[in-house]
């Protein structure tokens, strides 16, 4: 460059369209910002929200017998049919019954999985468990669900493993228990149990995790250094510290198995669930109102739930 | 617990068992796709053929729906990668009335489960008497793939520091130029990572599709049909081991885009 | 570049509060204060990523409220460089050139250049991330100085940087700006920076301007306490033994190495003024000792005294009577009775 560079002497001012509108946004940001997230909430507002709002709706009307159509008048009898048959209360309890089970047996079975993720595993073994969690979390929801039904079949994998171990007797034993046990694992609760707690696991061993990572090391030697046994220590510290992952975890597994119809449907029991409700109902009886009456009362717990939660400090963790 | 030794063979053999529960039914899949038996689900199986595969190729049933499901998740993940990012944009930056409200709203869809987003758009789908087609379908799944671009696109959005876009419209660089040639490539691998997430998610969505998807049959339902009506069964699990790689890919490309970025954003501060 | 009347508020904070003065074209200006004193707000207006709430500012005569910083002829020096990460050096340096559409091969040749004026010619493939603090410091100079602005705004650009390297990029800055003979404004909180560097400085305090003036103007004629003592180091003597001094009531300033320590028997000068006091403690600092002296109704004042060519007389220790004497010029008046 020369010593005396020739600046120049006139400000830049093109005035391209897309320069126009930029100086006009750069004007008045509010602009830019309404510009930003009119799509996306007018998407939200309207498909969603809307959604939500046709479905409340079709809760109050009703649902004619004689007729077969729906008749759209303001009402609370589909609500009241929904509360007033003891077998649509036992299908919400059952509901819930085991959404509560699959919840601590997730938390059971991923919180040492994701401890040791959080403070044994190093380097490329850590990577390799975290995809090992992810994988399954993201993708082939319903592949996993099928691969029950090969294990728990009549001659499948986990009949000829009891078999081989001279257990036959023993499965027969489980099955023929009431309340879990059924003509064959896929078609009883206990099975019903395990498929939904394979299939939401990783959903709970994540947020436990993350919860874990951000316990430092140095806190559980402070702690033993201070005397405390590896149990005290980790009743006192550890724990404590956990609890809002596990809490957020099974906010996931509660709230997906409360809403799940496919998983009853394919390792089932003859008793409902509120999915299946929701999906028979809207189906093959065409009673929508009823069906969105039904799919009312999981929106209902999960928000008790979440309201617990949120006591509990979950969402920190989330 | 890290320095008893006892305690941490438990702990491994816990840790690790709860990883074999996860992926050894997967194992079985890939096995009876290979089966020779196609009546029962019979244990161990009586013998090993790749016949299955070629039967799989040739039907046309399966061709269609996997096509359809392609074109289901490319359309919503193209949808999600718009609404996400401006959203992200949007709220990245600015603070405002209603800021919660619209958070709430975008992660709804994944709170609630996937049964209430499916009959609540089927309500909407009856009240406003549209007929079910791909595009209902394609509505519902970028409904809830919206907000997995949203997250990556935001932690992303936080992380470029407010001075390179001063420095970038400081050097005469509209807001237009700004963004494709400061923040875009700053923001790529996180869209290319919630773009991957959002397609993995929707090519292999059930519970929503069931109820907008009228009479079009995405993979997904054909594999339901398969299960309630079973026809060649090891063709369903040559199915599903397609199902598993298709999903597998995108995922393990997010986990990448996203971690290389986590060492280079490390590096630069 | 002229400030009138601009305040620029967020919420009920004033960052900046009736600013109004006026930068020379080709001077070099200085904005000094401690954090908070609202002397990056003032950058951040010029460079258009603020606006201001009431007031005007003015470039080269235009109003600048509402023009975008891209259509300023100002360009910015980020005190954390603002380089691009997914750019390599060139492409950093040939950004202002690419914007407006210069083709590629003539702006690499033009970032080359400028490269080379900031001593770094053949680092254009290197990514910012292999370079030290310092080269990218000046990446970010050449980068600023390629479209040739009129006004260049450098916030603490040094202040990452260490002792030696930062008085070494004084020097350069200040010869590269006589050189280009274009507008620096000049944003630090080191008032020694400051008093090198500039032709002017503002002293910014609490959203306000304290005073501008030339670097000796500032060091020898402050117009407030605060001046006094952030700018170099001085001691402010107020209450009854400035009135009698003085004559009047009010305070002054004084300047340590202008007062001379001396036995309580010494007797002052003819036109010098002196106080005694009580040696509390002694400093050597190598070219000079620092005494720290308590005075009677009027706290402990600093005296500076060169090691070499001292004067004859005996100087005391610490815990001996001491008297301290100046001409009585260099007292100087401070306005208003604000305490620093």
């Amino acid at each position: 460059m020369n010593a005396a560079p020739a600046f120049d002497s006139t400000p830049p001012r093109r005035g391209g369209i897309g320069r126009r509108l930029s100086n006009l946004l750069y004007r008045r940001s509010g602009l830019l910002l309404l510009l930003l997230l009119l799509p996306p909430l007018a998407w939200f507002g309207i498909v969603y929200l809307g959604s939500l709002f046709a479905l409340l709706l079709q809760s109050f009307y009703t649902f004619n017998d004689f007729t077969g159509q729906i008749e759209r008048v303001l009402t609370l009898d589909t609500y009241v049919a929904l509360f007033s048959a003891p077998a649509h209360i036992d299908i919400v309890l059952r509901t819930l019954a085991m959404a509560v089970a699959v919840t601590l047996a997730c938390a059971l079975i991923g919180f040492p999985i994701a401890y040791f993720m959080a403070f044994h595993a190093r380097g490329r073994m850590k990577a390799a468990m975290y995809l090992a969690v992810m994988l399954p979390l993201w993708s082939s929801y319903l592949v996993r669900v099928y691969a029950w039904r090969l294990l728990l079949a009549k001659e499948g994998i986990v009949a000829w493993v009891c078999a081989q171990l001279g257990l036959g007797g023993v499965l027969e034993a489980v099955l023929a228990t009431p309340l879990v046990g059924g003509p064959t694992l896929s078609s009883s609760y206990l099975g019903m149990f395990l498929v939904f707690t394979y299939v939401w696991l990783p959903f709970m061993i994540l947020p436990v995790q993350a919860a874990l990572e951000r316990v430092p090391g140095s806190l559980l030697q402070a702690s033993a250094d201070l005397g405390a046994r590896p149990r005290q220590t980790f009743a006192h510290v550890v724990l404590p510290l956990a609890f809002p992952g596990v809490v957020a975890g099974s906010i996931f597994t509660f709230s997906l198995t409360l809403g799940d119809y496919i998983i009853p449907g394919v390792v089932g029991t003859p008793g409902f669930f509120i999915g299946q409700m929701v999906y028979v109902q809207q189906g093959t009886a065409g009673n929508v109102p009823l069906a969105a009456a039904f799919s009312v009362v999981p929106v209902l717990l999960i928000a008790a739930y979440l309201a617990l939660a949120r006591r509990l400090g979950a969402f920190d963790a989330l | 617990m890290r320095s008893d030794g006892r305690a941490s063979r438990w702990l491994r053999l816990a840790a690790f068992g709860g990883l074999a529960f996860l992926h050894v039914p997967l194992l079985i899949i890939v096995l009876y796709a290979f089966t020779t038996e196609d009546k029962t689900y019979q244990f161990p199986p009586p013998g090993l053929t790749l016949h299955w595969f070629e039967v799989a190729w040739s039907r046309a049933d399966i061709r269609e729906a996997l096509w359809l499901s392609l074109q289901v998740a490319a359309s919503a993940t193209a949808a999600a990668l718009v609404l996400g990012t401006m959203a992200a944009a949007a709220m990245a930056r600015a603070r405002f009335f209603g800021r919660e409200a619209v958070t709430l709203a975008m992660i709804l869809p994944i709170a609630l489960p996937g049964i209430v987003t499916g009959i609540a758009l089927l309500s909407a789908i009856k009240l406003a008497e549209v007929e079910p087609s791909f595009w209902t379908i394609v509505t519902g799944h970028a409904t809830f793939c919206v907000v997995v671009v949203y997250n990556n696109a935001l932690a992303r959005f936080r992380r470029i520091p407010r001075s390179l876009i001063e420095a970038s419209m400081d050097l005469g660089a509209d807001g237009f130029q700004t963004f494709r040639y400061v923040v875009l490539p700053q923001l790529a691998t996180a869209l290319l990572a919630g773009g991957m997430l959002a397609f993995a998610l929707s090519f292999d969505e059930i519970i929503v599709t069931t109820f907008t998807a009228g009479h079009e049959r995405t993979l997904p339902i054909w594999f339901m049909n398969e299960l309630f009506r079973p026809r060649d069964r090891p063709v369903t699990n040559v199915v599903a081991v397609a199902v598993i790689l298709v999903t597998a890919v995108p995922i393990l490309l997010a986990y990448r885009a996203t971690r290389d970025d986590a060492d280079a954003g490390g590096r630069n501060g | 570049m002229e400030f009138v009347r601009v305040s620029r508020r967020y919420g009920s904070v004033h960052a900046i509060e009736e600013l109004s003065f006026r930068v020379a074209d080709g001077e070099f200006f200085s904005m000094l204060g401690p954090s908070g004193s609202g002397k990056t707000t003032t950058l951040r207006l010029i460079a258009g990523f603020e606006q201001p709430s009431t007031g005007s500012i003015l470039i080269h005569g235009r109003e600048a409220a509402g023009v975008p910083p891209y259509e300023r002829d100002v360009n910015t020096v980020f005190q954390d460089y603002a380089l691009f990460p997914h750019m390599n050096v060139a492409d950093n340096v040939a950004y202002g050139l690419m914007v407006k559409k210069v083709a590629r091969a003539e702006r690499l040749r033009q970032a080359e250049a400028m490269l080379e004026l900031v001593k770094l010619g053949g680092f254009g493939r290197r990514r910012p991330g292999e370079l030290s603090g310092g080269q990218r410091q000046r990446v970010a100079l050449a980068r600023a100085l390629i479209n040739h602005p009129r006004v260049l705004l450098l916030d603490e650009p040094l202040g990452a940087l260490d002792l030696k390297l930062r008085e070494a990029m004084q020097s350069e800055l200040k010869a590269l700006q006589r050189r280009l003979g274009i507008t620096f404004i000049f944003v630090t909180h080191d008032q020694g920076e400051a008093l090198s560097m500039s032709d002017r400085v503002a002293v910014f305090r609490h959203g306000r301007i304290e005073q501008i003036d030339t670097p000796r103007g500032l060091y020898e004629a402050p117009a407030t306490a605060f001046v006094a003592t952030f700018v170099g180091t001085s001691n402010v003597v107020e209450g009854g033994v400035a009135e009698r001094l003085l004559g009047r009531a009010g305070a002054f300033s004084i300047r340590p190495e202008r007062i001379a320590v001396s036995t309580p028997e010494a007797a002052p000068a003819a036109d010098a003024v002196a106080l005694d006091g009580r040696v509390v403690d002694i400093q050597y600092l190598g070219a000079h000792s620092r005494f720290e002296v308590e005075v009677a109704g009027s706290g402990r004042l600093t005296a500076l005294v060169p090691s070499y060519g001292a004067p004859a007389a005996p100087l005391p220790g610490v815990g001996a009577p001491a008297r301290l004497s100046w001409p009585r010029a260099a007292m100087h008046v401070l306005d208003g009775g604000e305490g620093a």
